[in-house]
């Protein structure tokens, strides 16, 4: 146990220090990167709980696609950030109240599994350590929330119906490769074999 | 104090430590030896399919080529570009190195022979296979290069696209098995020979891994971050020495995993071929080895055969026909087993 809760304290103690330098680092490059070793950090946190299925998706997704596309595109932002620091002040006091509220709502979420004596009743999963993890999130999101499930998947379908719509846009003109006609393209339409005289040409 | 030294400090921290750092030299020391005749192997491979000879000047066969070039790029400059961000340069290289050796802990080279016997074992080496984009965009970036950052774009967006259908695939096995650790994958196809296996019952997605795991490695045909003919090399044109011998390493490491993957999902990792006596007498790793070297010789194969693709149609490969194949392959697996009752009933 010494071991886990020396574990803890250093994936801890990183993960807040990433989340300090994400948001003071110079560089917005940089600060994709300390938020990739917060990631990184936090699926550490979640194996230390015993939810090595969460670790590992937050890895898959959050790491592994996520904070891929956000490097992708940061890493392609031409913007004087230093300019856009100026007005960092006027931004202090909302980010300082979310920041706040943030807090104690964690603060609340944790504590109240202690100070209230029947919140452990309101549990509907499956209680960890009775079953493996991959299999107890699988029943809660696909047995007993499924329908719930869908509809988050449908509102994320729109949403990305909705980018689509926004970005495509049809140009006439433009040329594009058919595979399908290629494929079946065959050499009798295409090409004649031809007797050319000698001297007179085609 | 002398609590510190008794029983548990020694048998529970110490001796476990210790034990766990030899398995891991253990592990290593075979795939550092199989990736530099890897580059071998490729060559001599491929040199015979152009009716060459390959390298055969260093040591009999050529053998000891593999030495001369490391001692070369050891003895290199790592020349680091004026422009360049220096600590990300040189963490991009290693980076890709360290992860391509890391998602060994859980590959099972036999019954209980795996460092990490973890429960979600396909789900890390997926985790860090995803991983391994960051090495090449870092150093794409970290170059301050247009040719390194084009690479390094066109891989970005060319791993993130593959990983979905290999991610499919992954499902696919998954529904089968009823488990998400490497060597429960591996018994389920025990039982019989070469035909329980998955890829035969699963062919199509057998097919699509494959060619997946390519675009993933970022080989010929997929080897468009590196395309030497537009790009120069790509995202490694700025490095030398032994910050590119780390990348180079690292690339053919990862073609050792991701055959690594496909020999535990699709071809019975350790299994014989035939469960009969003399194919019995040979241990399971040297049939896990012999696989990842027939599959290892596939990727030489179509680098010899096949032209490079051009980017659009490397995307409309990943995203308009692998990504609907394999999910719908996905979805009639699950029909098939969920139809005729084959579930497999996991233990939890």
């Amino acid at each position: 146990m010494a071991f886990a809760g020396f574990m803890f304290y250093i994936f801890a103690a990183i993960t807040v220090a990433c989340g300090v330098m994400v948001i003071t680092s110079r560089n917005p490059v940089h600060s994709v990167l300390y938020l990739i070793l917060a990631f990184f950090n936090a699926a550490g946190l979640f194996v230390l709980i015993g939810a090595e299925f969460l670790a590992m998706i937050l890895v898959v997704v959050y790491v592994g696609a996520v904070a891929v596309l956000f490097l992708f595109v940061v890493m392609m932002l031409d913007v004087n950030f230093v300019a856009l620091r100026k007005g960092v002040k006027k931004y202090v006091y909302i980010g300082a109240t979310l920041g706040g509220v943030l807090f104690v709502e964690l603060a609340l979420a944790a504590t109240s599994w202690t100070l209230g004596p029947d919140v452990a009743t309101l549990t509907l999963g499956p209680v960890a350590g009775e079953v493996h993890n991959t299999r107890a999130i699988g029943q809660v999101i696909y047995t007993d929330y499924i329908y719930l499930f869908q509809g988050a998947g449908m509102i994320l379908l729109v949403a990305m119906l909705g980018a689509i719509v926004l970005t495509l846009r049809s140009r006439p003109g433009v040329k594009k490769q058919v595979i399908a006609d290629q494929v079946n393209r065959s050499s009798k339409d295409e090409v004649t074999v031809v007797k050319v005289p000698t001297g007179s040409g085609v | 104090m002398a609590e510190l030294f008794d029983g548990i400090w020694w048998s529970g921290y110490v001796w476990p430590t210790i034990l766990t750092v030899l398995l891991i030299v253990a592990i290593m020391v075979p795939i550092l030896i199989a990736v530099a005749y890897l580059t071998l192997a490729e060559r001599k491979v491929i040199g015979w399919m152009q009716l060459r000879k390959g390298p055969n000047v260093v040591g009999p066969f050529g053998l000891l080529q593999p030495l001369a070039d490391g001692l070369k790029l050891m003895l290199k400059e790592t020349v680091i570009p004026s422009g360049a961000n220096p600590v990300l340069f040189l963490i991009a290289p290693m980076l890709t190195f360290i992860l391509a050796l890391i998602a060994w802990a859980v590959i099972p080279f036999d019954e209980g022979w795996v460092l990490a016997d973890i429960n979600v074992g396909v789900l890390y080496l997926f985790a860090i296979s995803s991983l391994g984009v960051y090495g090449i965009i870092i150093a794409g970036w970290a170059s301050n290069s247009k040719y390194a950052f084009l690479g390094a774009l066109r891989s970005a967006a060319q791993m993130v696209s593959y990983e979905v259908s290999i991610g499919f695939v992954i499902v696919t096995v998954l529904i089968c098995v009823g488990s998400l650790n490497l060597s429960d994958i591996v018994r389920a196809q025990a039982g019989g020979g070469f035909w329980n296996w998955y890829f035969l019952p699963l062919l199509p997605m057998f097919v699509v891994f494959v060619i997946s795991a390519l675009a993933e490695t970022n080989r010929a045909p997929f080897d468009l971050p590196e395309a030497e003919a537009e790009l120069v090399s790509g995202y490694n044109v700025e490095y030398s020495a032994m910050a590119f011998a780390l990348f180079f390493l690292g690339e053919y490491a990862n073609m050792i995993l991701m055959s690594g993957m496909t020999t535990v999902l699709f071809l019975g990792g350790w299994l014989p071929p035939f469960d009969i006596a003399p194919f019995t007498w040979v241990p399971g790793p040297i049939w896990f080895a012999l696989k990842i070297a027939f599959v290892l010789f596939i990727f030489l194969w179509v680098r010899a055969t096949f032209p490079r693709y051009r980017y659009d149609q490397l995307m409309r490969l990943g995203w308009k026909v692998f990504l609907p194949l394999s999910l719908f392959w996905v979805i009639a697996t699950a029909g098939f087993l969920v139809a005729f009752d084959l579930l497999p009933n996991a233990a939890n």
